[in-house]
Order: C-alpha cells, then sequence, then structure tokens
C-alpha cells in the first residue's frame, strides 16, 4: 500500500476495474455454456483419441488440451505428444492443432 | 525465490475449513498454498466447493481451466490433465473443482485415489474446504493430517468453528482408523486491533479461550485482501501488506518454525508477546 493517501485512490479503482473485467468475461462463458457446458471437453478428448488410435499407438496421457479464454476471442490448444519412429528416445515429437471460437 | 526441493515424500495434507462461510477460506488457501510454494515445496491448492468454484478466480487462473477435478474422479481426464501449473510459482498447482456437477460427484474412494496420486507428486496438499458441513466439507476433511480452521472474532464463526473441530476429532480416517487426531490450529482472520481496543471485539485469547486450540495466526482486517482478489493473485504474492506477512507468518509455524506472533501485527508488541508465553 502506498504511504500518500492521494495515490491510493486510483489504485483500488484500477484494481476494481479488473475484478469486473474478470467477472465479466468469465460470467459471459459461464452463462453461454448453460449447466452442462465445458463438460464437451472428455467426450471432445475421448474422440480425438479414437482419431488419432487409428493411425499410431498413443495413450490418453499424451493428450495435453489447455484453453484460454478472453473477452473476443477463445482458443483450445490441443496438444498431442507421438512417440518418434525410434522407439528408445522417449522425447517426443509436438502435433499442434488450434481452434477458436 | 522458488528452490525445488530434491526430496520427494508422501505429501502432507491440510484442509482449510471453518464451518461458516465467508471467513477467508479460500484466500486463506490461496495465500498458504502459494506461501508453501514460495519456499521451494512441491504444492497443490485443491477446491472442494463443488458447483460454486472460486479459488480459480482468487488464483488468477479462471480462463485456463479445462479438466477438473470431478472429471479426475470419474475418469473422465488424467489427474495431470486437469492440474492448472501457477505461471507465477513452477512450485505451485491449482486443481479447480466442476462448476456444474453438484456435491454428489464427489466420493470418498475419488477423493482418496486423487489425494493418494497427488501425495506422490507434492509436498504439501492443501484443500479448500466449502463452507457448510456436508458431503463436500466432510470430504475435504476425512483425509487430513493436519487442519486449519479459519475463524473471525465473531459468534457465529467460533461457534461453526467449535463444531467443525468436533468433527476434525471424530469424522476423519485419523480419528475412524488410527484413533490418531487430525492436528488442528485456528487461523484468526478479519483481527481488527482498534476495534479490540474499544472493546468491541472478542481479543486473541478470547476466542482461543473457547476453542481450546493451538493459534497458528492472526490476519488483520486488510485493504489488500479485496486488492488481491480484484486481480486474482494470492495475497503473499502481491504487494507486501499486514495481511500477507500474518500468512508468511503462518505459513512458517505450520512448517514449525517458531515466528513470534507480533510479527505479524506491529501494533501492541506488548499484547502479542504476552500472548507468546501460551501455548501455540
Amino acid at each position: 500500500m502506498s504511504l500518500f493517501g492521494f495515490s491510493l485512490r486510483p489504485r483500488r479503482a484500477k484494481t476494481a476495474q479488473t475484478a469486473k473485467d474478470r467477472l465479466q468475461i468469465l460470467l459471459a462463458h459461464e452463462r453461454h455454456d448453460g449447466s452442462d457446458g465445458p463438460d464437451y471437453l472428455p467426450m471432445l478428448q475421448a474422440d480425438i483419441l479414437a482419431v488419432i488410435g487409428k493411425y499410431m499407438q498413443i495413450k490418453e496421457d499424451d493428450v495435453d488440451i489447455q484453453m484460454e479464454r478472453n473477452d473476443e476471442i477463445s482458443s483450445l490448444e490441443i496438444n498431442i505428444e507421438i512417440p518418434s519412429a525410434k522407439q528408445e528416445k522417449p522425447v517426443a515429437s509436438g502435433l499442434r492443432g488450434r481452434r477458436a471460437r | 525465490m522458488t528452490q525445488l526441493k530434491d526430496k520427494d515424500p508422501l505429501g502432507k495434507v491440510i484442509v482449510i475449513t471453518s464451518g461458516k462461510g465467508g471467513v477467508g477460506k479460500t484466500t486463506s488457501a490461496a495465500a498458504i498454498a502459494a506461501a508453501l510454494a514460495k519456499r521451494g515445496h512441491k504444492t497443490v491448492v485443491i477446491d472442494f466447493d463443488v458447483g460454486l468454484r472460486n479459488l480459480d478466480m482468487i488464483m488468477g487462473c479462471e480462463r485456463r481451466v479445462v479438466f477438473d477435478f470431478i472429471n479426475v474422479i470419474q475418469g473422465e481426464a488424467r489427474l495431470k490433465q486437469a492440474l492448472i501449473k501457477d505461471k507465477r510459482l513452477d512450485t505451485l498447482s491449482i486443481l479447480p473443482t466442476s462448476q456444474t456437477r453438484d456435491k454428489d460427484a464427489l466420493t470418498q474412494d475419488g477423493v482418496e485415489k486423487v489425494l493418494n496420486e497427488l501425495k506422490e507428486q507434492f509436498d504439501y496438499i492443501i484443500c479448500d474446504s466449502p463452507a457448510g458441513i456436508e458431503r463436500g466439507a466432510q470430504l475435504a476433511m476425512y483425509f487430513a493430517d493436519e487442519a486449519v480452521v479459519v475463524t473471525n472474532p465473531e459468534v457465529s464463526s467460533v461457534r461453526d468453528s467449535d463444531r467443525v473441530l468436533g468433527l476434525l476429532a471424530s469424522k476423519t480416517k485419523r480419528a475412524e482408523d488410527e484413533g490418531t487426531e487430525v492436528k488442528a490450529q485456528v487461523l484468526l482472520t478479519r483481527h481488527d486491533q482498534r476495534r479490540v481496543d474499544a472493546g468491541e471485539m472478542m481479543t486473541i485469547d478470547d476466542v482461543l479461550e473457547i476453542l481450546a486450540v493451538p493459534l497458528l495466526g492472526v490476519v488483520p482486517e486488510s485493504p489488500a485482501v479485496l486488492r488481491a482478489s480484484n486481480v486474482g493473485m494470492p495475497i503473499v504474492l502481491d504487494e507486501p501488506s499486514e495481511a500477507s506477512r500474518a500468512y508468511e507468518a503462518a505459513v512458517a509455524r505450520l512448517l514449525g518454525e517458531e515466528v513470534d506472533m507480533s510479527m505479524s501485527k506491529e501494533k501492541k508488541p506488548g499484547f502479542f508477546s504476552r500472548l507468546f508465553g501460551a501455548p501455540a
């Protein structure tokens, strides 16, 4: 906290605005998604695993789904670790897919 | 600030509970977890408040939630996928809960399985309990090794804390299986020395006398708490304040360090040093 009273006011106003912005973004998504909102993600993951599984062997652990919600656009980032051709090498190459809505 | 400890033991489960709502459980869970992580302990903080998740907002990771605790319990996602790594501290992770399901989605077996898996990866597992004493709160405390009972110096909060202390002594795995007690300590929050001096608020001693458990710390009423929650920052990672220092001191005590209670409050050192003489 600042030592000077006058600098407290704008600072406080700034974090209050941040709080409002964060809530607006979050609630817009939650209201839009409704009561059974992001639950499609487990199904999406299962489908991705099934499709990839047709072509190569991957484990459930190799799929990593990240989401970043913003007010304009949200991004869903799906990283799938594919075992490299040489099996002895544990480091896998990554396939990146990005979807926006 | 963050140095990784190379020990990887069975993590300790600490529940942050209170009975009453709005006393500062989530703020305290976030602050305690972040303070532990800051000290280099691998720490995860779990939200047990199914249907009303808020830990993600307090931790500032609400936009990054994909899978949650319930998805893991129901086998829809792996634990690794549901854990959110904190962007500020690499020793800190968050396990959010579901916003859309209800408390029945939590099962005792499911919670135990997830906690056991977390114990292998983390030094500390902080369980942020929902308010009340229903299923969610009971499961949050059931597997705890230690408990932090967040209490305000206010009659209904102290009464509810007393009730929760009773449950900790009887309705936990430790109490049921092993006959050992969960170590419970009180964290007094929203303390206002000015109002204590004016005789408008119970003193720390008053509260401790009623609850008869050791004191983990005293967090003063502070504008820094709202500020930190506005921006989604655990208070100990935000700019220094009396409240952040109080949480740092509480965590030092949680780790067994002896920290004078006067460290967390500058005013009235005589009062606090007197208090320090009490069992704590």
